[in-house]
């Protein structure tokens, strides 16, 4: 793996009036890398990513995505990423087709391009026959692979993935993860949430978030090692005991 | 422009896959027009009449009887002094009082021109526009010399209205049919409401339901962005202006004098007020309920200050001064011009303006109120 930096974050906090949701993190983000960013329900997770990918303005901090300042080039680094928010962000009544048409032209995609890479797009995912569906009435699981393949649209060199998982069966989150080992074996780095801990172990490295402040940063390995324990889930727990 | 084509696109697709939306464009006018159109009516029957008659003359009489044979006006009778016929009035007993001074007839011959006193109870300000424009038209059909001075009784208190002149919407409906002066402005409230609660709803949805911060995330352009969500909304405001011109044509035979493109060139412009408006509205609401209740709070102001239910110069000077601000104040004013006194573009250059520098105003701030980053 590379050591080229591509997202650095130095001392970066949100707040909500008087609540602090990110606590002065920094952190780096290595070029090609699945980057796991965990944490308990309410550590701040969306809203540090938010931060990432300048739809939230920073309290304080500095962060760089792609080779772009957030706060002064935010639109260029819109350029250089995908994102795949928390909730299903895609349009329920409109069909597979027409989200893809979307969101490709919005990107800036040619009509020509768009119709490629709905073919590709739609036979990887084996939905062929589903194309002129309204996306409304497909299964949740499906869902997430297709918002994942479209936030790939543009073809980004990070991509963001807010819980890609959540709340789907486990043979479908094997299929994920292999879609998200296929892009990264690409070459596209990859920063994704979660509250799997079993997700955690095919990351590269993670970072754990406790209220607001990143209280572990390494590779699944070397944290295990660290803690001393088997499993990603017992260095959650053990970090999460340590805090209280 | 390839951007906004992509989400003008998707736009159209999403309002004509809505079910509900067909009916929207097609049966609400037609409803709307059908039930306002008959309930707004502005008929006042049974006016309260009373007269003061100092000259006792055959003219005096004959003018008398003139309103005793019209069907709106009910005489309850005559009063001998002034001060006995206010009494009545300030208890409510009297809509009119009419005075007909002493040497009517005589004036009337010798000068060929003399002078009446009308006194109409303006608690009711419509009505009291109404009952206004009856009694100056049963006097002019009785003598065109006679001049009227009229005076309201308001707030406990005669006042000579600064405007003696009749309230002038009532001028050109020479038959005063209420459905010819309704229908038009009915439809302005129609393209009005449509055309704001659908777009502000439309882009607070698309907050509520997460796609917008999925677009906010694309390098889309914030101008592009907006005409392209917007742009949509402005068809289709033509259009729900298009089916109402249809019903007021066909079904209610309203008369279109003037030129029709006229209305189309208005409205054109207004639209980018209201749409202004709407997003306006979505860049402060999170849900389609707060975004529905903003936009209410607005309509009816504006609706009931736009003139269409109560004649502007009957309100206080305040309020009509206010109603310089209100948008559907000018739309209703340009639609009865044009479609009932066949206004040229010169005569409806003037709020034609005001409204250009509104959209103006109103879009600056809605666009510099539009945020891609919270
Ligand atoms: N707009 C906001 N205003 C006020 N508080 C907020 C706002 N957004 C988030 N918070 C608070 O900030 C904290 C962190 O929220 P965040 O959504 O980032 O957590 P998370 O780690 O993504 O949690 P989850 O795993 O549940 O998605 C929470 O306590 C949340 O209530
Ligand atoms: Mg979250």
């Amino acid at each position: 793996m590379s050591q080229e930096k591509i997202i650095e974050v130095k001392n970066l906090s949100k707040k909500f009036g008087s609540f602090t949701a990110v606590d002065n993190i920094s952190f780096d983000v290595y070029k090609g890398e699945i980057f796991g960013f965990l944490g308990a329900n309410g550590a701040g997770k969306t809203t540090a990513m938010k931060m990432l990918i300048g739809i939230s303005r920073p309290t304080s901090g500095e962060v760089t995505v792609a080779g772009y300042d957030v706060k002064t080039a935010a639109e260029m680094v819109k350029k250089s990423i995908g994102y795949m928010s928390q909730r299903f962000s895609m349009y329920d009544d409109l069909t597979i087709k027409e989200n893809i048409t979307f969101f490709g032209g919005i990107y800036g995609l040619s009509r020509n391009k768009i119709k490629e890479k709905t073919a590709q797009l739609v036979s990887e995912l084996g939905l062929e026959d589903a194309v002129d569906k309204l996306v409304g009435d497909l299964p949740l699981g499906w869902k997430q692979k297709l918002s994942f393949s479209v936030a790939l649209l543009h073809e980004p060199k990070i991509v963001f993935l807010d819980e890609p998982t959540g709340g789907v069966d486990p043979i479908t989150r094997r299929q994920f993860w292999e879609m998200i080992y296929a892009e990264a074996h690409k070459g596209t780095t990859i920063f994704v949430t979660t509250h799997y801990m079993d997700e955690a172990e095919y990351c590269d490295r993670v970072s754990i978030m406790v209220e607001g402040h990143i209280e572990a940063l390494d590779t699944p390995k070397n944290l295990k090692q660290q803690f001393n324990v088997e499993s990603m889930n017992d260095v959650f727990l053990k970090l999460a005991r340590n805090v209280e | 422009m390839r951007t906004i084509l992509f989400i003008i696109q998707k736009e159209f697709r999403q309002i004509f896959r809505n079910k509900a939306m067909l009916p929207i464009i097609f049966v609400l006018p037609f409803i709307q027009l059908l039930i306002l159109s008959n309930a707004a009516s502005f008929e006042v029957k049974n006016i309260q009449f009373s007269y003061i008659d100092n000259d006792h003359s055959a003219a005096s009489r004959e003018l008398i009887s003139k309103f005793q044979s019209s069907d709106y006006f009910k005489i309850i009778g005559n009063f001998e002094s002034k001060k006995e016929a206010n009494l009545q009035m300030e208890k409510g007993k009297v809509d009119v009082i009419l005075e007909i001074p002493n040497h009517f007839e005589r004036n009337l011959l010798t000068e060929k021109k003399t002078t009446l006193s009308v006194s109409i109870n303006a608690i009711d300000g419509a009505a009291a526009g109404v009952e206004n424009v009856y009694i100056t038209q049963i006097i002019a059909s009785f003598n065109q010399k006679i001049q009227s001075e009229l005076y309201q009784y308001n707030d406990n208190s005669f006042v000579q209205p600064q405007n003696i002149v009749t309230i002038p919407s009532f001028w050109y409906n020479n038959t005063l049919n209420y459905k010819t002066l309704m229908v038009p402005g009915i439809l302005v409230l129609l393209v009005t409401m449509l055309t704001l609660f659908l777009s502000a709803m439309n882009i607070v949805r698309e907050k509520e339901i997460g796609t917008l911060e999925q677009i906010n995330v694309t390098p889309i352009k914030k101008h592009q962005f907006i005409i392209g969500k917007l742009f949509p909304f402005w068809v289709l405001g033509l259009m729900i202006l298009t089916v109402g011109l249809l019903i007021a044509r066909i079904v209610f035979n309203i008369p279109i004098l003037g030129n029709i493109g006229l209305i189309y060139l208005f409205t054109s412009v207004y639209l980018l007020v209201i749409l202004g408006i709407g997003l306006f509205i979505s860049n402060y609401t999170e849900t389609q309920q707060q975004a529905m209740f903003i936009a209410w709070f607005f309509t009816v102001i504006f609706i009931l200050m736009s003139g269409l239910f109560t004649p502007i110069e009957s309100m206080p000077t305040w309020a009509q001064q206010l109603t310089l601000f209100n948008p559907i104040r000018y739309f209703v004013e340009i639609i009865r011009m044009v479609m009932l006194k066949g206004a040229t573009f010169s005569d409806i250059s003037r709020p034609f303006f005001i409204i250009a520098i509104y959209a103006f105003i109103i879009n600056g701030f809605a666009v510099w109120s539009y945020k891609k980053t919270n």
